[in-house]
């Protein structure tokens, strides 16, 4: 790991985001088992951990699930292609629809001119094709590719500072 | 068969509170338990069992692969039919790809790649191609990000 990344951060922090950025234990005391591992008091664990949401590197802690038991079994990638210029304009359009988990603007390239990506999630196929005309009735764009995900080879987290 | 309809009232909204209001405590089942007028051992029990049965993939930190002073972006690639096998298990040896899908499209493979910086990211995606004969394999940072919302409410 080179040291200009994180600079900012202490050789505690890091320690402390390659554990987090793992899994964590599960007992009822997990902060102070993570201390013991460190090396490092429960209390300052705690701290740390507060800080490093407040100062914005950690964006959120807890759990997270297997979507599929959420019962939005269809997921789909949508590209669009807009005008640079309405891009800021039309990617809150799409992102204020509630079934749009993720919505980004990823400039074009040659062979791929779509421009903003979403991610929405529905009860089927046609439910999100669905979903996606009116997202474009919306947002008014006329030139968009769904991509629906029909395999899975790998999903996990990033271990930062390993 | 959704959420709604395999778990219970409790594991539900359990689920609810801990995917992004886990309590930074001591006692973080204790304080879930005071919230929602359990004890804290039938919090720690269910938060046990959806770990055993898979409902949860894991707890922990989601962080900011910018602010960290990382560099992340999706790839994708016109992979062929015969080559996927490979391409796939060329691509997923790295640990900066977290996320790999095919799609239903004839830009098949898209995964995602986070790296200490864009010339490491880019050195590997042409490693990618030297060793499986794929190329492009575009990249396509997002240069603003207007939406994440990953946690998933339950109904109660």
């Amino acid at each position: 790991m080179k040291d200009t990344k994180g600079g900012t951060l202490s050789p505690e922090e890091k320690r402390l985001i390659y554990e987090l950025s793992g899994d964590l234990g599960a007992s009822a005391r997990p902060f102070k088992e993570l201390g013991q591992k460190l090396g490092l008091p429960e209390e300052q664990i705690l701290e740390t951990i507060r800080s490093l949401i407040n100062k914005g590197y950690l964006r959120r802690f807890g759990a997270t699930l297997r979507h599929q038991l959420s019962g939005f079994t269809a997921n789909a990638m949508v590209a669009w292609k807009v005008e640079e210029a309405r891009v800021d304009e039309a990617g809150q359009a799409l992102a204020s629809f509630k079934e749009v988990t993720h919505c980004y603007h990823r400039p074009g390239v040659p062979g791929w001119p779509y421009n903003l990506y979403t991610m929405i999630h529905g009860s089927s196929e046609e439910d999100c094709r669905a979903l996606a005309e009116s997202m474009s009735r919306a947002a008014d764009i006329t030139e968009y590719e769904l991509l629906f995900s029909h395999e899975e080879h790998k999903k996990t987290s990033m271990r930062y500072f390993e | 068969m959704t959420g709604n309809d395999i778990l219970s009232e409790t594991e539900r909204a359990i689920l609810n509170q801990i995917q992004s209001d886990y309590p930074i405590e001591a006692r973080p089942y204790l304080v879930l338990a005071e919230r929602l007028g359990l004890t804290e051992t039938e919090v720690l029990e269910t938060v046990r069992r959806l770990r055993a049965s898979g409902v949860i993939r894991r707890i922990g930190g989601n962080f900011s692969a910018r602010n960290l002073g990382y560099t992340s972006t999706l790839c994708a690639a016109r992979v062929p039919e015969d080559r996927l096998k490979a391409f796939i298990a060329e691509v997923n040896q790295y640990t900066g790809v977290t996320h790999n899908y095919l799609r239903n499209h004839d830009l098949n493979v898209w995964f995602t790649f986070i790296a200490p910086s864009m010339e490491e990211i880019e050195k590997n995606l042409a490693a990618i191609s030297e060793a499986t004969g794929v190329r492009p394999i575009y990249n396509l940072p997002a240069d603003k990000i207007f939406k994440i919302k990953v946690d998933f409410q339950f109904e109660e």
